[in-house]
């Protein structure tokens, strides 16, 4: 089973995180909302292994439980 | 809205109606529910010498075309019971699918895009249709006693049998049956009896069906919309039927008023906008929801229940009787073997092993299907709608478009089954139901498999590919012999390609057409073992 990779994947990681900021530039939510819809599912077949998709919903589920707890505490 | 002729059933009072106490008439079956599913299995146990008891508590066959799509395994089964060619001669035969986003073509699957099988992919019929077939051949076999309106509605269970109280138009009477088969659908009065759950998912969603009368110039496929310009914002389904009758399903969304929604004169006007016309007549107008749900257990002590009394899917993907007549050639042999002594009543424990994955199948499939046609939230029919804007250039996303996916039989992970231990590159494994393939008898007469499987003796079979002398089989099973010196050939090559078939081996099948086990070199010593295994006799 191949596992989630979180190291860092890019060479230039600045380069990659603007280019999904300028394809956001300019748009609606509702825009970006469908703009991040379809190229979740893009990227999901690209990489193609259930597993790792699980880990990386696993992941980003664990950032927005660890993210409302911090504001429940900052409340 | 005209029904055949042919569908009103006379009751007729029975002697054992005159009977009580301890001399109630006692049978080893009763099959509670004559509609497709107890229809088919009452003759699949008349054909194996069982004889059964059918009870229904109407007097006529239901009407509307309700269930249309019988798919290739089902007709497989009802050519075995003696009425498959019957079905496919009516029926209106298809194995291409369209969907549509908007008026543009998304993709089209083809559901047997090889040749060399008896039966088609799929046929579209009425199940009015259906049900009077199978009352036809109810009637030409010795061996069931098919009473009509009589309605269940008492059980008493005991240690070795089942009482029924059951009502009639002459009052009630009692039965005594060492098994109840419960085929009484969806709102089974005898799941309700043995004080079963049957929880799971619902839906919102409503549905509106119309089948209409009508001459079109649409071909015989199955047409699927999202979001097309006659419905914006939902979904449509477009299906042929026999007799000029079309089937149009419309999704009309969670808060529509399904009593103003079913008015003829409301209908009309959505179908005009589809059709471009007014030129056709109704012939059945439904509303439907749907919960996709499954009792925990299919066995209640001497109560055994298939089909939507079991279990229930959304219609996408024709899955609700296509499984329940698969659950029926499931049990049947299973409980002749039982019945007749020749395996443990434990036997019956594989049925709801095997159904119940299957039925979970069904279910994971067709609520899959539900929830891409039926969003539940805004971000939910945003990624639909994604995945359908992407599907115009991107393959991946054509394969994520679930307009339905279509019945196919299940393949068991089964206690009956015995291990592969040789090396198989294809064929069906050990579980899986039987592929057809076109043959040759000595005489040149084509013959295919399925029907060379039909007359094999309804037991275990076992289906050589020959190699010399035939291989030493345990008594009571059949075989079928291809190749080499045998009476069947395999001219086209069909049979060594789909079961990987090198000469010397075999496969041993149950009699209801799955593998049982295979072999490259069949032993008398292998062939029994797994003879045993199958029949509930094996488990170590």
């Amino acid at each position: 089973m191949t596992e989630l990779s979180t190291k860092t994947n890019f060479a230039d990681p600045d380069a990659a995180y603007q280019l999904i900021v300028e394809a956001h530039r300019g748009l609606s939510d509702a825009e970006s909302a469908d703009l991040d819809t379809a190229l979740v599912l893009i990227l999901a077949n690209h990489i193609g292994d259930l597993d790792v998709l699980r880990e990386a919903v696993a992941l980003a589920q664990r950032r927005m439980l660890a993210a409302s707890q911090q504001q429940q505490q900052q409340q | 809205m005209t029904p055949p002729s042919k569908t009103q059933f006379g009751y007729r009072r029975h002697t054992d109606q005159d009977r009580a106490g301890v001399d109630i008439a006692a049978y080893p079956v009763v099959v509670v529910g004559a509609g497709p599913v107890g229809l088919s299995l009452a003759i699949d146990l008349a054909q194996r010498g069982q004889p059964v008891v059918l009870l229904d508590d109407a007097d006529r066959i239901g009407e509307g075309s309700r269930a249309i799509c019988f798919s290739k395994r089902s007709l497989e089964v009802w050519d075995r019971l003696g009425v498959g060619e019957r079905m496919v001669g009516k029926g209106v035969i298809w194995k291409v699918g369209k969907i549509f986003l908007g008026q543009e073509m998304l993709y089209q699957f083809d559901l047997l895009p090889e040749d060399g099988h008896k039966m088609p992919a799929f046929i579209n019929l009425q199940q009015y249709y259906a049900e009077s077939f199978l009352v036809d051949r109810v009637r030409e076999l010795p061996g069931i006693d098919l009473r009509w309106r009589n309605k269940v509605t008492g059980l008493t269970q005991h240690n070795d049998h089942a009482v029924l109280t059951i009502e009639t138009p002459d009052g009630q009477y009692r039965l005594r049956a060492d098994y109840v088969i419960a085929c009484d659908g969806a709102r089974s009065a005898l799941r309700g009896m043995v004080g079963a759950e049957f929880e799971g998912e619902v839906f919102e969603d409503q549905f509106l069906i119309a089948d209409v009368r009508m001459t079109a110039e649409f071909p015989t496929e199955r047409w699927f919309w999202f979001d097309p310009p006659f419905h914006s914002g939902q979904s449509a389904l477009l299906h042929r039927q026999p007799d000029d009758v079309w089937r149009i399903d419309l999704q009309i969304g969670p808060d529509a008023d399904p009593a103003i929604e079913r008015l003829p004169e409301n209908v009309r006007p959505r179908l005009e906008r589809m059709l471009g016309h007014g030129d056709f007549e109704f012939e059945w107008i439904s509303i439907y929801k749907f919960q996709c749900r499954r009792m925990q257990r299919f066995l209640h002590g001497r109560v055994v229940f298939a089909g939507d009394s079991a279990h229930q899917v959304s219609p996408f993907g024709a899955r609700g009787a296509n499984s329940g007549l698969e659950d029926g050639e499931n049990l049947a042999w299973k409980l002749a073997m039982v019945l007749r002594g020749q395996a443990p009543a434990s036997l019956l424990a594989s049925y709801e092993i095997e159904r119940g994955h299957a039925a979970d199948e069904n279910i994971r499939a067709s609520t899959r299907s539900t929830d891409f046609i039926a969003p539940h939230s805004r971000q939910e029919r945003r990624l639909r709608q994604a995945v359908l804007s992407l599907a115009k250039e991107a393959d991946f996303a054509k394969r994520m478009v679930n307009g339905g996916r279509l019945s196919v039989p299940s393949v068991y992970d089964s206690p009956l089954s015995s291990v592969d231990v040789d090396a198989w590159a294809a064929g069906p494994r050990p579980g899986s139901s039987i592929p057809d393939a076109p043959l040759q008898r000595a005489s040149g007469e084509a013959i295919y498999l399925t029907e060379a499987f039909r007359s094999a003796g309804g037991g275990f079979v076992l289906l050589e590919s020959a190699n010399g002398a035939a291989v030493e089989a345990p008594e009571g099973v059949g075989r079928i012999r291809i190749g080499g010196d045998a009476p069947l050939q395999d001219a086209a090559g069909s049979f060594a390609a789909r079961y990987d078939a090198s000469p010397g081996s075999a496969y041993l099948l149950r009699p209801d057409g799955y593998v049982a086990a295979r072999f490259r070199h069949p032993t008398r010593a292998g062939i029994e073992a797994a003879v045993a295994r199958a029949s509930g006799r094996g488990g170590q």
